[in-house]
């Protein structure tokens, strides 16, 4: 068995703060209902309202704007169904406004919606990402019009970490006079996230990708948009999202950016560093790579790497026996016969999307990690390229070698 | 509370992954009697397998391999390698990708399409080790032609989905997944589409 743990898929979950965990272990017998007026009701009630304090200072939103939700993408669908109502009568004004614009390197419950709102009628167009998956904003511009009602342009992506410039787009998308809507999850807590600053009317986050509990996100709101629920029902968070609140993890996303506010300044360099020393210590110990996404303008904590002539479910699985967890871009880790629609997006190959991987760290993350993985990695990308047939006389690769 | 598994696949296939038998080592086949390879890097799987035979016996002595896959990918090609020694020719010509499931202990149905390229390349092999020794009269082609490389799904396997309802090259995907992955099959699967509609159903 391996010696270490190193846990570097920070980018899908993360384990629990501590703090958080203590803070939600002691209110575990907290049981009311927030919406009920006895004591319990009103205990349930004020810790709710207080969690949504913490979230709305640590985005720059006021409380009322903030609504929790059970996922990022339910967040997500929430926005962009909205604009089927906007294309009817429920939104007045917005009918003549049907039309969606978001990018091809969106998450799959952006991705899935979208086209599930062009069968249903909704006019949907997709952005083009350069080599390094930033939008184009020279096609934005000339795609927003007066038919668009909606814009929908992540911030941090998921896959390879790029950042997007939020505050330019939403200028221009403001100026065409469509809506905003940025999908934070992977950008808030990691990354300053000010709402007003950007501009955005929407934004959405989530609880489990910054050391907080799985099941709970938040969804921004601006005040004064117009807003339609996708859950119906009930009163609760204003009317805009049924079903009774989920009080220990609604509690524990408050902690989770409470904890995020105090780390995170201090948090970024050394993320930075680490990212060096790794990405140095690939390209002077592997030969044959390609490193996706922005060199600069990405997330401290991702770096995603293709390995020519190696199929990423096999580093995974070898990286895995050694007690190191990552995830691939390959199309067979992921029950899906494509590869990654991110690398694609990006122009990147589909043998190299087949064999691409995502380091990404988080808070916990040590030198000692990344040295070990440094260690164990050249070794198993030199076993696999072994048995490959890439690598033999007549090979896709042999002439490299 | 569940602990997790130690494997997210079977117990045969994490053996052959992690010792995977008679990979062939550097680049050189000349030693070897018949060389096939199927598959390519696009797509995500690509093996090439070697062997060598007894020509008096006509039964399959050595038998190595290169694969460019995923973990069943590569367990199904090593595995696949020790089931054919000491089979005869005929015998290994018909393995069926089936039987290599069945020995790895069972596989995942979305990992099925990775274990089909080994006894196609070692098929490609049996025949290219006739057409070395002159017996090009035995060299078996494919009785159906393969359309969708990375599905392995042959012209047979579309006519059947015909058969069975397929109508648009939608239906036919679905039934199929023939063009799910790299695409490139899709303009001869429609045309053999609408031959198969005419023939059967002329439409």
């Amino acid at each position: 068995m391996a010696d270490m743990k190193v846990y570097f898929d920070n980018n899908a979950t993360t384990p629990l703060h501590p703090e958080v965990k203590k803070e939600m272990i002691a209110a575990m017998e907290m049981f009311g209902n927030p919406s009920s007026m006895h004591a319990y009701g009103r205990e349930a009630r004020a810790n709710v309202e207080n969690a949504r304090r913490k979230v709305a200072e640590f985005i720059g939103a006021s409380e009322k704007e903030i609504i929790f939700v059970g996922s990022g993408s339910e967040a997500n669908n929430t926005v962009l169904s909205l604009f089927v109502c906007g294309s009817s009568q429920c939104i007045p004004g917005s009918k003549s406004r049907s039309s969606i614009i978001t990018t091809k390197i969106e998450h799959p419950c952006v991705l899935e919606t979208s086209e599930c709102l062009g069968h249903r009628g909704v006019r949907v167009r997709y952005l083009d990402v350069d080599q390094y998956g930033k939008v184009d904003l020279d096609q934005l511009a000339g795609m927003l019009g007066s038919d668009v009602g909606l814009v929908s342009i992540m911030m941090a992506n998921n896959e390879i970490g790029t950042l997007q410039d939020i505050e330019t787009i939403a200028k221009m998308v403001h100026e065409s006079g469509a809506l905003m809507h940025t999908d934070a999850v992977q950008a808030v807590g990691k990354v300053p996230v000010d709402v007003r600053k950007l501009g955005v009317d929407f934004l959405t986050m989530s609880a489990h990708k910054i050391y907080g509990p799985k099941g709970v996100g938040a969804l921004f709101v601006r005040k004064g948009v117009p807003y339609c629920p996708l859950i119906r029902g009930g009163h609760q968070e204003l009317g805009r999202r049924a079903g009774t609140e989920n009080t220990l993890g609604i509690l524990g996303l408050g902690k989770a950016v409470e904890m995020r506010a105090l780390e995170m300044p201090y948090e970024e360099e050394r993320l930075l560093d680490l990212k060096h020393i790794l990405r140095n210590g690939i390209e002077e110990s592997i030969d044959d790579i390609h490193f996706n996404g922005h060199p600069t303008d990405a997330l401290a904590s991702t770096l995603n790497v293709s390995f020519s002539g190696v199929e990423g479910e096999a580093i995974l699985l070898y990286l895995d026996i050694e007690g190191i967890a990552v995830s691939t871009g390959s199309a067979c880790a992921s029950g899906s016969l494509d590869p990654s629609h991110v690398l694609l997006a990006t122009g990147v190959n589909a043998e190299l999307a087949h064999g691409s991987i995502r380091f990404s760290m988080g808070r916990e993350s040590s030198r000692e990690e990344v040295d070990y993985l440094l260690d164990v990695l050249p070794r198993i990308i030199q076993r696999i390229r072994n048995m490959s047939t890439a690598y033999i006389k007549g090979g896709m690769h042999a002439a490299s070698r | 509370m569940l602990q997790a598994g130690d494997w997210a696949y079977s117990e045969t296939l994490k053996e052959h992954f992690m010792n995977p038998k008679n990979i062939l080592q550097g680049e050189n086949t000349d030693e070897f009697d018949g060389v096939g390879m199927e598959g390519n890097l696009q797509c995500g799987d690509q093996m090439m397998v070697v062997i060598k035979v007894d020509k008096e016996k006509g039964v399959i002595q050595d038998c190595q391999w290169k694969t460019y896959g995923c973990a069943s990918a590569i367990a199904s090609t090593s595995i696949l390698s020790e089931m054919v020694k000491g089979r005869t020719l005929d015998q290994a010509f018909n393995i069926s990708p089936k039987e290599v499931a069945q020995a790895l202990g069972g596989l995942p149905d979305h990992k099925i399409h990775c274990s089909v390229l080994g006894d196609k390349a070692l098929r490609a092999a049996i025949n290219n080790y006739y057409t070395r020794n002159g017996q090009e009269d035995k060299v078996k082609q494919e009785q159906a032609k393969v359309i969708c490389q990375c599905m392995s799904i042959t012209d047979h396997d579309i006519e059947d989905a015909v058969l069975e309802g397929a109508r648009t090259y939608f239906e036919l995907q679905e039934r199929t997944k023939l063009g799910t992955v790299c695409g490139q099959c899709k303009d001869e699967a429609e045309l053999l589409l609408e031959k198969f509609k005419h023939i059967h159903f002329g439409v």
